[in-house]
């Protein structure tokens, strides 16, 4: 029996392609398989090719798999474009209806199914994934009831009727594999454990994070992969009085988010690379201004508007680097989406302790792949707002004198007021300024001043890496983001023959926590720095804030992230 | 209630001596005071420039912000405490040049905030050069041979893009100044006032007597409508834009009556705390 699997449907977009994937997935969810769905779009919206992977698993698998067990082809482009991919031996369901010709010269099992006319049978054309799902359910040993409870509630508000058509349509592509010699003994999916868990992508984790911590209000500007954030809150915020707000630019996406956070509300904003580039000079004005405010970015292919719907992790020095001048700021990079869930109410966290601008990155593959997660557990929701002046710091302020926003204090961190508080009343600039926030050139405040924001933050955060492997292992791998799936999988694989491995995974790129990465750099014979760009940026990081030692890279940057076979081998080559 | 006094800070303005925003800072102090503003329900959110200091130069909180962006920064400050008194204020380089997308965005969205411009048709704090209402032929440090551009005219702009209040002052005049800056705070929606405010030091064409001699103050026109778009338009292409008073007022309901969901109160008094309830109903939809 396998213990995973990998399937794949494939045709024209607004064909339903994105569902039908939707619907497979989720039911396998509910039945207590790890699953990993994929899309693959362009940045077209009707016509040209699409398709939807799922990886199906008994165990935790963020990744795709190698190669494909099984495609739905619902025209024949899907079969030339994705017929290749398959392992030999896999098998191709394919409507009858457009006359498919199999792939010439591949070891593969053709089944040419009348999908559209079951469907059409079962009461609509529209149905034919339906049929396609019970066909595919058929070579993976599943029965129909594997998608009952999925199709009520999707179709249970349209009536009994619209249910049973959908459950007639599954049950005819069992049906028909069954007779057709589609139960295929190799093809038996081991049973999921039942337990009930989140299948969710890492945007409407951040979303669901950023509720949870307490932001209401949400400037933002569309652009893939990040508008499903904002997507997400659109429909959540009016629950809790919040507001998402569709801007001009991102450059008012990231000004408003900061006179919300002045103003005393949690607000954030989201975007990718090339508005990322537009948002850097308010950036700077969070720092200067010590303005809590959270700056997710979901990296995609660059330069410029280089590849918008593919992956990409390419966006870490702008994030780093990108304001002028010094400012201090945190950068987290959550590697799953259950992590986007915790992380972006850390995010949230810090932002308001230690009062900077936090930025949250992630990459296509983490945002918008859908995983199944743990169910995130409302107990560990904390809310911290920092330093907040007291009742009494405010009464003891003078009429008509000015609150001491910025404050020189041991930990370099100055007690907040919102606008709208007796006492309070403060300035805030741009420009160097004074504890009271008056603009003023004076050196030695200027220095003071620096020193202050640049050292709020001390020493590294909590779980900036975290570690999997043997303690002194012959290679160590080293990832950001959604890389974490693929690496565990390679070193597993070579961790079963025999081999010593290690994983460190950076989740926090500033403070760079190069002491920890040193540590387990010191321990390893050998270092690979694995990531999703043209440059080896995380390399080059980790050299830049001084963690010594020989380091290698292996870098993807085709727009598709890593499959664990392009891993293992390379790695293979190292020992 | 706070008086003009209250409103007033030690901090002595960086102005030349004879700059137009000194007035503008003294109306705005004063239209707060007149209609019965506390120094910490106000926030005056300034850009850069010149213009731009005023936010430091008036007791009530504020945030001199970055060059143009002085109304997202004032419309994300409104949306998180609606109770404010938010005003934003700059130059015309700084909301007619850099900032005008926001500007065209605010006239559209109409959140309760009043937008002062300090219009001197240059830009001041960079000593000098031409601006986006500078006039065509205007010959200047960036245009020695005489500007090839023609000149936007912000009254006109801002009836274009449909805006529900305007009125533009002049520095000289500070009472109708004042006035209208009452107005435009009591106004329930966007507001903009206008102001001509010299600049003494880098334009030497648009002076105070060139001002007196080409603007038209409609307070002294009974028959001149204010409720009436048209005729407004009308006004300003008839004055090339040189017309004080009150140009145009309707009556349209801001953005923060609009909003699905959104209270009274304001956001930043409410508890944030997500109950286990809809955090649990959130994770269904993803089961
Ligand atoms: C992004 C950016 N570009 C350029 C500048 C330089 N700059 C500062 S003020 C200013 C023009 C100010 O003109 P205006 O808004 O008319 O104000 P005034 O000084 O005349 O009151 C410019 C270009 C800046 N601060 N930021
Ligand atoms: S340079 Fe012009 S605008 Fe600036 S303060 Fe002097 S007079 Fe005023």
């Amino acid at each position: 029996m396998l213990e995973q699997l990998s399937w794949k449907v494939g045709g024209q977009q607004g064909e339903g392609i994105d569902s039908t994937g939707e619907i497979f997935a989720t039911a396998l969810n509910r039945h207590g398989y790890f699953v990993y769905g994929y899309r693959h779009f362009s940045s077209r919206i009707k016509g040209g090719h699409t398709n939807y992977k799922i990886r199906v698993s008994t165990k935790v698998r963020p990744a795709n798999a190698d190669k494909l067990d099984i495609l739905i082809a619902f025209d024949q482009e899907t079969i030339d474009f994705n017929a290749h991919e398959l392992r030999s031996g896999g098998v191709i369901i394919a409507d009858e209806k457009f006359k498919p010709v199999a792939p010439e010269g591949m070891d593969i099992r053709f089944f040419v199914v009348p999908l559209t006319k079951f469907a059409e049978e079962a009461g609509s054309a529209i149905m034919k994934n339906m049929v396609a799902l019970g066909a595919s359910a058929c070579v993976l040993g599943l029965p129909a009831t594997t998608f009952e409870s999925l199709i009520t509630d999707m179709f249970l508000r349209k009536g009994q009727k619209v249910v049973d058509s959908n459950m007639t349509a599954i049950s005819k592509g069992i049906e028909f594999m069954k007779e057709n010699g589609g139960e295929i003994e190799e093809f038996r999916l081991q049973p999921g454990d039942g337990k009930q868990r989140l299948f969710l992508m890492g945007n409407d984790a951040i979303g669901l994070g950023a509720l949870a911590a307490g932001a209401r209000i949400m400037p933002a500007y569309p652009i893939t992969p990040a508008s499903d954030v904002m997507e997400y809150l659109i429909k959540k915020f009016p629950k809790v009085g919040g507001h998402v707000i569709q801007t001009e630019d991102e450059i008012a996406a990231i000004t408003m988010t900061i006179g919300a956070n002045y103003a005393g509300v949690r607000a954030l904003t989201a975007t990718s690379g090339p508005g990322l580039s537009l948002m850097m000079e308010a950036i700077g004005l969070a720092g200067m201004t010590e303005t809590p405010c959270v700056i997710v970015d979901t990296q995609r292919g660059g330069p410029s508007t280089g590849m918008p719907t593919k992956h990409e992790q390419s966006d870490m020095y702008a994030v780093l680097f990108g304001t002028h001048g010094e400012i201090p700021k945190i950068v987290l990079a959550p590697a799953t989406a259950e992590e986007c869930f915790y992380m972006t109410i850390d995010a949230f966290n810090y932002a308001e302790k230690y009062q900077l601008p936090v930025l949250l990155i992630t990459d296509l593959a983490l945002s918008l792949a859908k995983q199944t997660v743990e169910p995130l557990e409302y107990d560990r929701i904390v809310i911290d707002r920092g330093n907040l002046a007291t009742p009494e710091q405010l009464a003891a302020v003078e009429d008509g004198k000015l609150f001491k926003r910025y404050e020189f204090t041991k930990d370099n961190i100055s007690p907040r007021v919102f606008p709208g508080q007796k006492g309070g009343v403060h300035h805030v600039t741009g420009v160097e300024h004074t504890e009271v926030g008056r603009p003023t050139e004076d050196a030695t405040i200027r220095t003071k001043m620096m020193n202050k924001r640049l050292n709020k933050v001390q020493g590294e955060l909590p779980n900036s890496v975290s570690y999997t492997g043997d303690e002194n292992p012959d290679l160590l791998v080293i990832g950001v983001g959604s890389t974490i799936g693929v690496i565990d999988e390679a070193l597993e694989r070579l961790a079963a023959e025999g081999k010593s491995v290690g994983h460190a995974q950076v989740r926090v790129l500033s403070p760079f926590p190069t002491e920890t990465l040193q540590k387990y750099v010191d321990k390893a014979k050998k270092v690979l720095v694995v990531e999703n760009n043209a440059t080896g940026q995380l390399k080059h990081l980790m050299q830049f804030f001084g963690v010594k030692g020989e380091l290698q890279s292996q870098l993807k940057y085709d727009g598709n992230p890593y499959l664990p076979h392009e891993i293992y081998s390379h790695c293979k080559e190292l020992f | 209630m706070a008086t003009v006094k209250e409103f007033r800070n030690e901090v002595r303005p960086n102005w030349c001596p004879g700059c137009g925003d000194f007035s503008v800072q003294a109306a705005i102090q004063r239209a707060l005071a007149n209609t019965g503003r506390e120094p910490e329900n106000v926030a005056v959110i300034s850009g850069i420039g010149c213009s731009g200091r005023i936010s430091g130069y008036i007791h009530s909180y504020g945030v001199h912000a970055i060059h143009g962006r002085a109304l997202p920064v004032a419309q994300g400050v409104k949306l998180a405490n609606r109770n404010l008194t938010v005003i934003a204020a700059g130059g015309d380089g700084d909301g007619f040049g850099i900032g005008l997308n926001h500007f065209m965005h605010a006239v559209r969205r109409n959140m309760d905030i009043t937008y002062i411009v300090m219009d001197n048709q240059i830009y001041g704090l960079t000593k000098g050069q031409t601006s986006p209402t500078s006039a065509h032929g205007f010959k200047n440090k960036t245009t020695p041979e005489g500007n090839i551009e023609h000149a936007l005219t912000p009254a006109q702009v801002a009836l274009g893009a449909g805006i529900s209040f305007l009125a533009q002052g002049f520095s000289t005049d500070i009472n109708q100044l004042t006035r209208l800056i009452e107005e435009a705070i009591n106004y329930k929606g966007f507001s903009l006032v206008n102001v001509f405010s010299p600049c003494v030091t880098f334009n030497k064409i648009n002076t105070y007597d060139w001002y007196k001699e080409h603007i038209v103050n409609l307070d002294n026109d009974e028959s001149y409508d204010s409720g009436n778009r048209a005729a407004a338009m009308a006004k300003v292409v008839e004055t090339n834009g040189l017309c004080t008073g009150l140009i145009f007022k309707e009556d349209r309901v801001a953005y923060e009556d609009l909003i699905p969901g959104y209270k009274q109160e304001p956001i930043v008094n409410q508890d944030i705390t997500l109950s286990r309830e809809l955090f649990n109903q959130c994770l269904k939809e993803f089961a």
